[in-house]
């Protein structure tokens, strides 16, 4: 399988082919796909799963709170320190993580995809203006950039999206760009043009399945950007309160203190944050491997 | 980063490249800077109300806006912000009731010393062990090396640092917990302050969360990049000649393979300073990243806006330093 063939069937479809049959030898693939699929799992029945309430407070048998606990059967991952269960918290922030991302990341490709196909089809002087733009928002720091959004918008999960996205469609643009420059110099565009296609149609008709599967690759680099964005947005404070989320778990426990002391309250939902961005990790980087067949294992 | 507009040419001296360089990144600071300035004073609600009561008799909320330029159209005001700005005068901190650029500077060593060391330490560790993890290649101990930088790469900062807190200050008692120095050490010159024990012990700690989080990209590349060098005519050359394989490895093969390295970090630095800002929160390290987040929570905005430029600025200027630091690398790029 070459590029040229690749790029002959050009689609989507293809692409989901290929990878099914490399995660037959690529195992760390095929431990992030069925790691994803549990994520995905525990989110889409993240209200059925939990066993309580985010912010219940639990009390033992002389009616005292459970302040702290380590992990038992009852609390499997402990308690917090106003007697919380950590265990249903973290469940519930798995549905807070996929949706930020997926989002998020949708967002960002649809811009972005948008912006590149319109920079590299047009090129001359729309492309210049288009990328000098680009050039600018690269300049700004991602992270000093929302922290500074996020304290200027109201705490809301979709602020925390839009902050996201306002800056990170630049690296999407700048790739899809590349990709159609390339492309529009292809005879069958011409061709299209001859027979008649309009701009519109060349774009999204002859072009835009071409760099699908790279745009379904960044997407996927994209989700991870957008947990990993999330999780440091609501740790740092500026998360949206009312949503129970990995982010805002370490938020508490770091600034009540607690976080010398209770080690299982730090422990799960971080593990949780490590394991879900290694596993989205593992899945694109073996669509990469489909999509970009020079990184293939030498 | 202005890779597509600024390569360089073909013919072009390496002057020239740097002062057009340079001219680029003035442009893009300031542009930065009126985004930040416009994105702080067009928000929802009054942003004066943070910083003068509103309920004070308004005679002296009139002088207590004019003292800090709050008065005036917002045109009147982005005009004393830009020629400000050229003066790096960043106004009065409303928390501090200092001018911001003098919290700056104090904060800006502190944020380099840390972010300079991890670099070190991550650049040392990932060139030598890429170069390594190349050229046993298929080992065990190859995989385990990428699943452990990859580990600490998908990470968040924050949290590696709060299990190393916990682990080596709380229960270990190695090193402390948060801080750049035991209260009541260090006196205000340069060697009290930085050149100590105490701010070794110190520093050691963040500085390590964040060289593994640095780690993984120069480890990979060098890898990656080795993997190709080796496959080249002339280190089987170099075999042939019956070369001792350490010299083969680190003077022919590593040299050659280091060029991607130093391009990646160019790129690299701009997102490492998302890190680093959460490690200083977690550490309590009186940095600029950690000063930025205070200030924002306080609604201290002439602070806030101008760590904002300063760390805009810190990352597009290591940035240059990079690019020129590449073209001065690579004979292949011409600077007659």
């Amino acid at each position: 399988m070459n590029i040229a063939a690749l790029n002959k069937k050009g689609n989507s479809k293809s692409v989901i082919r290929l990878f099914l049959k490399n995660l037959r030898y690529d195992k760390l693939a095929l431990i992030g796909v069925v790691l994803l699929i549990f994520f995905i799992g525990v989110a889409a029945f993240s209200d059925g799963i939990a066993p309580h309430g985010p912010r219940d407070r639990h009390y033992d048998e002389e009616g005292s709170i459970r302040r702290l606990e380590p992990p038992s059967a009852a609390h499997p991952f402990g308690t917090t320190d106003v007697g919380r269960d950590v265990f249903s918290q973290v469940i519930l922030g798995t549905k807070t993580a996929l949706t930020v991302g997926l989002l998020a990341a949708l967002l960002v490709t649809v811009v972005g995809s948008i912006v590149g196909i319109v920079a590299g089809f047009y090129g001359g002087w729309i492309d210049t203006v288009i990328m000098r733009v680009v050039d600018f928002f690269y300049a700004i720091p991602f992270i000093p950039f929302v922290i500074v959004l996020s304290a200027v918008l109201k705490p809301s999960i979709w602020n925390v999206i839009l902050a996201v996205s306002l800056l990170s469609w630049r690296t999407v643009a700048r790739l899809v760009r590349s990709q159609v420059l390339s492309i529009a110099k292809r005879p069958y565009i011409k061709a299209g043009r001859v027979a008649g296609a309009g701009n519109l149609r060349l774009m999204f008709k002859y072009i835009l399945p071409n760099v699908i599967p790279l745009i379904l690759l960044e997407m996927a680099f994209m989700v991870n950007w957008a947990i990993a964005a999330e999780a440091s947005i609501a740790f740092l404070g500026f998360g949206d309160p009312s949503v129970p989320s990995w982010g805002q778990i370490l938020h508490i426990v770091f600034s009540t203190g607690n976080s010398r002391v209770a080690w299982w309250w730090i422990t799960a939902p971080g593990l949780a944050i490590v394991l879900l961005l290694l596993s989205i990790f593992f899945v694109a980087r073996a669509l990469e491997e489909v999509v970009d067949p020079r990184l293939r294992r030498r | 980063m202005f890779k597509t507009v600024f390569l360089m040419k073909e013919g072009d001296d390496l002057l020239n490249y740097f002062l057009r360089r340079l001219f680029v990144m003035l442009l893009m600071i300031f542009l930065v800077s009126t985004m930040i300035f416009f994105l702080f004073r067009t928000m929802p609600g009054d942003p004066t109300a943070f910083v003068v009561d509103p309920s004070i008799p308004s005679e002296a909320r009139q002088q207590l806006l004019e003292r800090y330029g709050l008065d005036g159209t917002l045109w009147d005001q982005y005009k004393i912000f830009v020629s400000d700005l050229i003066r790096l005068d960043f106004g009065e901190s409303f928390f501090y009731n200092r001018p911001a650029i003098e919290i700056i500077q104090e904060k800006l060593a502190a944020t380099l010393i840390l972010m300079l060391t991890a670099m070190v330490f991550a650049y040392s560790l990932g060139v030598f062990g890429g170069a390594w993890m190349a050229w046993r290649r298929g080992s065990r101990l190859e995989s385990l090396g990428i699943t452990i930088s990859l580990i600490f790469r998908s990470a968040p900062t924050f949290w590696v640092g709060l299990m190393m807190i916990l682990l080596f200050a709380v229960r270990l008692s190695w090193f402390p917990a948060q801080g750049m120095r035991t209260a009541g050490t260090g006196g205000g010159t340069f060697g009290e302050m930085f050149l100590n024990l105490d701010f070794l012990r110190h520093l050691i700690l963040p500085a390590l969360v964040a060289g593994l989080y640095f780690m993984a990209t120069p480890l990979l590349i060098m890898r990656n990049s080795m993997l190709e060098v080796m496959s080249e005519d002339y280190i089987e050359m170099a075999w042939a000649k019956g070369t001792k394989e350490r010299h083969i490895l680190y003077r022919h093969a590593a040299r050659n393979a280091l060029l991607p390295v130093v391009t990646a970090g160019a790129l690299f630095i701009g997102a490492s300073i998302g890190g680093q800002v959460l490690i200083e929160v977690v550490f309590s390290w009186p940095g600029l990243g950690r000063e930025i987040v205070t200030a924002v929570t306080r609604h201290d905005y002439p602070l806030a806006q101008g760590c904002f430029i300063i760390i805009s600025a810190m990352v597009m200027f290591m940035n240059l330093v990079a690019d020129m630091l590449y073209a001065f690398l690579d004979p292949r790029i011409s600077y007659n």
